[in-house]
C-alpha cells in the first residue's frame, strides 16, 4: 500500500507543477496580427490631368463580409492610361504597404489584367530582375468603343511565367495561387 | 535394507500449490506408474507404490512441470510449489483478460510479422490488412485509419495503454506514432472497449509493444529501401527480457524519402522524414511490476506542391487540368507546403498482482504534442508556421480487475487534462484555439461464462468532459452566425474589429456495451453486440471559422453542436474447418447528431468566391459487412480473401454520407517452402470499386475567359473510377552466425504501374497515387 501512496502522490504533485494556466501566457489574449492579409487593392489610372481610381477593400479578410467596391468615374475611349496597382493590409495600424513585398519578390508574383478585347489592350512596364513582368506598373490603352462591364484584376503567387503567354498577360497557364481577385465594374465611354 | 524394502509399499500424499500459496486442483501427479489429479484443495494421495527409486512427474497447464526421482522408503508427504510459466502465462493470462478488451466482439489482430512488412510505411497502410479498415489519406505519407467507414476522432488510438492526443481530429492528421514500435495491433470496430473511453464511435486501435518476459537479451534491425521516393528506413531494438528484475526495450527508426512519382510524373515536395526512439524500463516482482515508458516521434512531411491553391478558380483548374501544376525534377529536399510534427509520450505504470485472480494497475502518462504547418507564404513569413498547436495532455487511469470462478469484473477510473496552446505568433487566425479540457470517467464491465461454450460481457461507463476556450471571433462572423442571441456570455472582451470570446461547454455522457460469445462444437464462434458511443464535439467542429487552403472552401465550425450519439450493433459468425475459416462480420451503426462538413453558400473574399461549408448535425445510418477467409489449399499453398462494404446515409436529408469508403476486395496467394529457407511468394491483388454513393457537392464559379467571367461547375464531388492492383511479396530467411538469422524480402507494390485515383485521398483532385515500386528489405534478428 506505500508503494500506491507515493505513486498516487508523484501523480498528483506532477500534475499541479504542469497544470499552467492560460493566465500565464498573456500573449493568447492578443488577437493574431494578421500582417499578410491583403484587404485593400486599389488600381489607379492616370492620363494627365484626368485619373480614375478603382478600390477594392475587404477588412474582414476571410470573414463573411464581401469586398466594398468603388470605381470613381468613367474612363474615356482612345485614351493611353499610365496604371499602377497597390496592395495594402489596412488592419494594421499605419496600414501595412504590400506593394513593397511584392516588388521585392517580384519573380515570384504577377498581375493579371483582364476585360474583354472591345475594352483595349494592357501592356506591362515593369520587370522583375528575370527580364518578366511584375505587373505593378502598366499601360491601358482604351478602345475605340462605348462600353461597360468587367476589368478582373488578379495577384498569382508563384505563377510559372514561362508557361505559353503568361508574359504577355494570358493568365491561362500561369498555374500559382491566386492571393488576390477583384473584379471592377467599369465604364468607357467619351 | 534395499532389498528388504523393494517389497514393501509406500503412500505419497501431499498438497499442491502455486508460488502464491494458491491450491491447484486437477494437477496432474504421476508417481511410479500410478496418475492422480488433486482435489479442490490441491491435495492428492497415491497409494500402493513400491518402494526404490521411482519417478516423480507433476504438472499443471501453464506452470513449469516438475520431474524428478525420489528413493522412497516409507509413507512420504510431498507438497510442490508450482512456478508459473512466463511463455504460458502470456497465453493464458493475455488471452483472458489484458487481451479479450471485450469478450463480445471479434477482436481483429495484425502480427509483429504483417506489421514488419509495413515498416517503411504508415500505421494507416498496415491496418488496411484488416477487413473494414481503411484509409483516409493526404497525399501518400499522410494516412489516417478509417473504421468502418468512420475516422478522426471517432477512431481512438491506444499507444502503450495511452490514447494519442496528437490533434487526431484533423483529416490531414496522421497518428504520431511509429509503426516500428508495435509488436501487435488490434482493432475494436465500435465502442465495446469501454476501459479506454466511451466517445469510440468508429473503433479503436490498440497498439502494444513488444512483452518479453523470459530471461534473455535480442536484438532486431530492419532496413528498407524502396525506389519510389528512393529512399528508406532503418530501424533497431534491442530487448532485454527477465521474469523476475529488471527488463528493457530499446527501439530507434530513421525514415528518409524523397519526391514520390506516379507512372507518368513525379509528385514534386512529396518527401519525408522521421526520426523517433522508443524506451522502456521495467522492474518486475512476484507480486508487482513498475515500468517508465518514453517514446518520441518527429516526423517532416512535404505536402504536394501542386494542392496550394487560392481561389475555386484554382481549384476548378487543378481538376480540369489532370496534371499538377507543379511538376520539378525529383528531389529529396521538402519545401512548403510542410508540416512538421512531434509528439512525446512519457509514461510510468504500476501493476499489483494480489492474487492470481486479482489485480490492480495505476498509470500516469503525459503526452507533449507539437504541430506546425508551414504554408507558401510571402517574404520571410516562409519560415513562419501558418499553423502551430502545442497540446499537452497528462492522464491518469486506475483500472482493477477481478475474477472469481466464472465471473471476472473490471473496473476503472481516469481523469485526463488538456491543454492546448495556438501559437499567435503565426500572424494568421488559427483553426484551432487555446483551449483547457478537463475529463473524467468511471467505468464497470462484468463478464459470465455461464458454460464452457456461452459467455456474456456487459460494461457502462460515465464521462464528464468539460472545454474551455479562448477565442478571437471577427464580429462580422459572429453576427452572421447569429452567435449574439446566443452566446452572448462568452464575449469578454472587445478588439476593434474582434471579440474575444471565452467558450465553455460542459458535458455529461453515458456509454455501454452489452453482448455474448456463443461457441457451438469449437468449430462455429457466434458474437453479438451492441454498444452506445457518447462523442462530444471536437475543437474543430466548435470553433473552426476560415479558409482551408488545401479544399478551397471557408469552413465553419458551430457553438450550438450537441453531442454525438450512437448505437452499434455488430455480430461476427466464424466457422472453421480443418483447412478453411470463414469471417462474416454485419454491422448497423445508427448515429443521433452525427456531425459533418455540409456546403451551405458562398462568401467572396478579396481573394475571390469561395464555396462555404458547415459543420451540420444530422441523423446518419452506416451498415456493411466485412468478410474475411483463409484458406489452406494445399501444405504449401494458401489464399486469403478480405472484402468490406459500407453504405453510409443521412437518414434526416436522405442523401449519401461524403468520404465513405467503397467496396474493396483484397485477394492473396501465398506459397510457402520450409525447406526452402522458409520460401514464401505472396500475390496479392486489390480491387477498389468507384464509390457510387456520394453526396452531389459541386459548385459553380466564375472563371474568366477572354475577358469575360463565366460559369463552371467546380466538381469536387465525383468519385474517381475504380482500379486494381497487384502486389507481390517474397522473403527467405537465411541464417547467419550462431544465432543470428536474417530475412531477405523483396517486393514490388503496384506491379502493372497503374495510373488511378483514391476516392478517400484528399489529394485526389490535384495528382494520381503513386506508381510501381520496388522495395527491398533486411531483416536480422540476433
Amino acid at each position: 500500500m506505500k508503494n500506491l501512496k507515493t505513486l498516487a502522490l508523484a501523480i498528483i504533485t506532477v500534475t499541479s507543477f504542469s497544470a499552467c494556466s492560460d493566465n500565464d501566457n498573456p500573449a493568447i489574449y492578443i488577437p493574431v496580427n494578421e500582417e499578410e492579409v491583403i484587404t485593400t487593392i486599389t488600381t489607379t489610372l492616370i492620363n494627365g490631368a484626368s485619373m480614375v481610381t478603382l478600390t477594392s477593400r475587404d477588412v474582414d479578410g476571410d470573414g463573411p463580409n464581401a469586398p466594398v467596391i468603388t470605381v470613381s468615374g468613367p474612363l474615356s475611349k482612345n485614351t493611353v492610361y499610365t496604371g499602377t496597382v497597390t496592395f495594402l493590409n489596412e488592419l494594421q495600424s499605419p496600414a501595412d504597404n504590400i506593394t513593397e513585398e511584392i516588388l521585392a519578390e517580384g519573380d515570384e508574383h504577377q498581375i493579371f489584367y483582364q476585360a474583354p478585347a472591345s475594352f483595349g489592350s494592357f501592356t506591362y512596364t515593369d520587370t522583375d530582375f528575370n527580364g518578366k513582368p511584375i505587373g505593378l506598373n502598366f499601360t491601358f490603352t482604351t478602345g475605340s468603343t462605348d462600353v461597360n462591364g468587367n476589368l478582373i484584376v488578379t495577384l498569382i503567387h508563384e505563377p510559372n511565367k514561362n508557361a505559353v503567354g503568361v508574359s504577355n498577360g494570358d493568365i491561362t497557364n500561369a498555374a500559382g495561387a491566386t492571393d488576390a481577385q477583384v473584379v471592377y465594374p467599369i465604364v468607357i465611354a467619351d | 535394507m534395499w532389498c528388504v524394502n523393494s517389497f514393501s509399499q509406500h503412500s505419497v500424499s501431499g498438497t499442491i500449490l502455486n508460488q502464491h500459496s494458491i491450491p491447484l486442483p486437477e494437477t496432474h501427479v504421476h508417481i511410479g506408474q500410478k496418475t492422480v489429479s488433486s482435489d479442490m484443495s490441491g491435495s492428492y494421495t497415491v497409494k500402493d507404490i513400491p518402494s526404490g527409486v521411482i519417478k516423480v512427474y507433476v504438472s499443471y497447464i501453464g506452470y513449469k512441470s516438475i520431474d524428478t526421482t525420489i528413493v522412497l522408503t516409507s509413507d512420504l508427504t510431498l507438497n510442490f510449489k508450482l512456478q508459473q510459466m512466463v511463455s504460458d502465462l502470456d497465453e493464458v493470462i493475455v488471452k483472458q483478460i489484458a487481451n479479450r478488451h471485450n469478450l463480445s466482439v471479434r477482436e481483429e489482430k495484425i502480427k509483429t510479422e504483417i506489421i514488419e512488412k509495413y515498416s517503411n510505411q504508415t500505421l494507416g497502410d498496415a491496418l488496411k490488412e484488416i477487413a473494414g479498415v481503411s484509409s483516409l489519406k493526404s497525399g501518400s505519407t499522410v494516412v489516417k485509419p478509417v473504421i468502418n467507414g468512420l475516422y478522426g476522432s471517432r477512431v481512438g488510438v491506444i499507444s502503450n495503454g495511452v490514447k494519442l492526443e496528437d490533434q487526431q481530429w484533423g483529416t490531414e492528421h496522421a497518428p504520431n506514432f511509429d509503426i516500428n514500435s508495435a509488436a501487435k495491433i488490434t482493432v475494436i470496430k465500435g465502442a465495446s472497449g469501454l476501459q479506454y473511453g466511451g466517445d469510440a464511435v468508429g473503433g479503436l486501435v490498440i497498439l502494444e509493444p513488444l512483452l518479453v518476459k523470459k530471461d534473455t537479451l535480442f536484438g532486431k534491425t530492419i532496413v528498407n529501401y524502396s525506389t519510389n521516393g528512393r529512399g528508406g528506413s532503418v530501424s533497431s531494438s534491442l530487448h532485454k527480457g527477465k521474469l523476475h528484475g529488471w527488463s528493457w526495450n530499446v527501439l530507434g527508426t530513421f525514415k528518409y524519402m524523397g519526391d514520390r512519382e506516379t507512372p507518368d510524373y513525379v509528385l514534386s515536395n512529396t518527401g519525408n522524414r522521421e526520426a523517433n526512439f522508443t524506451g522502456d524500463l521495467k522492474y518486475a516482482a512476484k507480486k508487482y511490476d513498475v515500468s517508465l515508458l518514453y517514446s518520441y516521434y518527429n516526423a517532416q512531411i512535404g505536402i504536394l506542391s501542386a494542392s496550394h491553391t487560392g481561389n475555386a478558380t484554382d481549384l476548378y483548374n487543378s481538376i480540369n487540368n489532370h496534371v499538377p501544376a507543379v511538376i520539378d525534377d525529383f528531389t529529396h529536399s521538402i519545401g512548403n507546403p510542410k508540416q512538421q510534427v512531434s509528439h512525446h509520450l512519457m509514461k510510468a505504470g504500476y501493476n499489483w498482482y494480489f492474487s492470481e485472480n486479482t489485480s490492480l494497475s495505476v498509470q500516469y502518462a503525459y503526452q507533449f504534442n507539437k504541430r506546425e504547418e508551414f504554408d507558401v507564404r510571402r517574404g520571410n513569413y516562409s519560415n513562419l508556421a501558418a499553423l502551430d498547436l502545442e497540446l499537452k495532455t497528462q492522464s491518469a487511469n486506475i483500472d482493477y480487475k477481478y475474477q472469481k470462478e466464472d465471473w471476472q469484473f473490471k473496473i476503472g477510473t481516469n481523469g485526463a487534462y488538456q491543454h492546448n496552446v495556438a501559437d499567435p505568433e503565426t500572424r494568421v487566425r488559427p483553426l484551432i484555439p487555446t483551449y483547457e479540457k478537463l475529463d473524467a470517467g468511471i467505468y464497470g464491465i462484468a463478464n459470465y461464462k455461464m458454460s464452457n461454450s456461452f459467455a456474456i460481457e456487459s460494461g457502462m461507463r460515465y464521462d464528464f468532459s468539460q472545454i474551455d476556450a479562448i477565442k478571437f471571433y471577427q464580429k462580422s462572423r459572429w453576427s452572421e452566425r447569429g452567435y449574439n442571441a446566443d452566446f452572448s456570455e462568452f464575449i469578454f472582451g472587445d478588439e476593434s474589429s474582434q471579440w474575444l470570446t471565452k467558450p465553455s461547454f460542459t458535458y455529461h455522457n453515458i456509454s455501454a456495451s452489452v453482448g455474448f460469445l456463443q461457441q457451438f462444437h469449437h468449430e462455429w464462434e457466434w458474437y453479438a453486440n451492441v454498444s452506445l458511443a457518447s462523442r462530444n464535439p471536437n475543437s474543430s467542429e466548435l470553433f473552426s471559422d476560415g479558409l482551408h487552403h488545401s479544399t478551397g472552401v471557408i469552413e465553419l465550425g458551430d457553438l450550438r453542436l450537441q453531442k454525438e450519439q450512437a448505437i452499434k450493433i455488430s455480430t461476427t459468425v466464424l466457422k472453421k474447418w480443418s483447412a478453411l475459416s470463414v469471417e462474416f462480420n454485419p454491422y448497423l451503426n445508427v448515429i443521433k447528431n452525427y456531425m459533418f462538413l455540409q456546403p451551405t453558400g458562398f462568401e467572396t473574399t478579396i481573394r475571390g468566391a469561395f464555396p462555404v461549408w458547415e459543420y451540420r448535425q444530422t441523423n446518419a445510418r452506416l451498415a456493411g459487412i466485412d468478410f474475411h477467409s483463409k484458406w489452406q489449399v494445399t501444405k504449401r499453398w494458401s489464399h486469403d480473401l478480405t472484402a468490406s462494404y459500407v453504405s453510409g446515409r443521412d437518414v434526416t436529408g436522405s442523401q449519401r454520407l461524403i468520404d465513405m469508403p467503397p467496396l474493396t476486395l483484397n485477394n492473396k496467394i501465398q506459397y510457402a517452402r520450409k525447406d526452402w529457407h522458409s520460401l514464401l511468394l505472396e500475390m496479392r491483388s486489390e480491387w477498389v470499386c468507384r464509390q457510387n454513393q456520394f453526396p452531389m457537392n459541386n459548385f459553380q464559379t466564375n472563371i474568366v475567359i477572354d475577358g469575360l467571367q463565366l460559369p463552371v461547375v467546380v466538381d469536387i464531388s465525383t468519385p474517381p473510377p475504380a482500379y486494381h492492383l497487384l502486389h507481390f511479396y517474397s522473403e527467405v530467411k537465411l541464417k547467419t552466425f550462431g544465432n543470428a538469422a536474417a530475412v531477405v524480402a523483396f517486393s514490388v507494390q503496384n506491379i502493372l504501374n497503374t495510373n488511378y485515383r483514391d476516392y478517400l485521398n484528399r489529394q485526389r483532385y490535384f495528382a494520381e497515387e503513386t506508381g510501381r515500386n520496388f522495395q527491398i528489405q533486411l531483416k536480422i534478428n540476433y
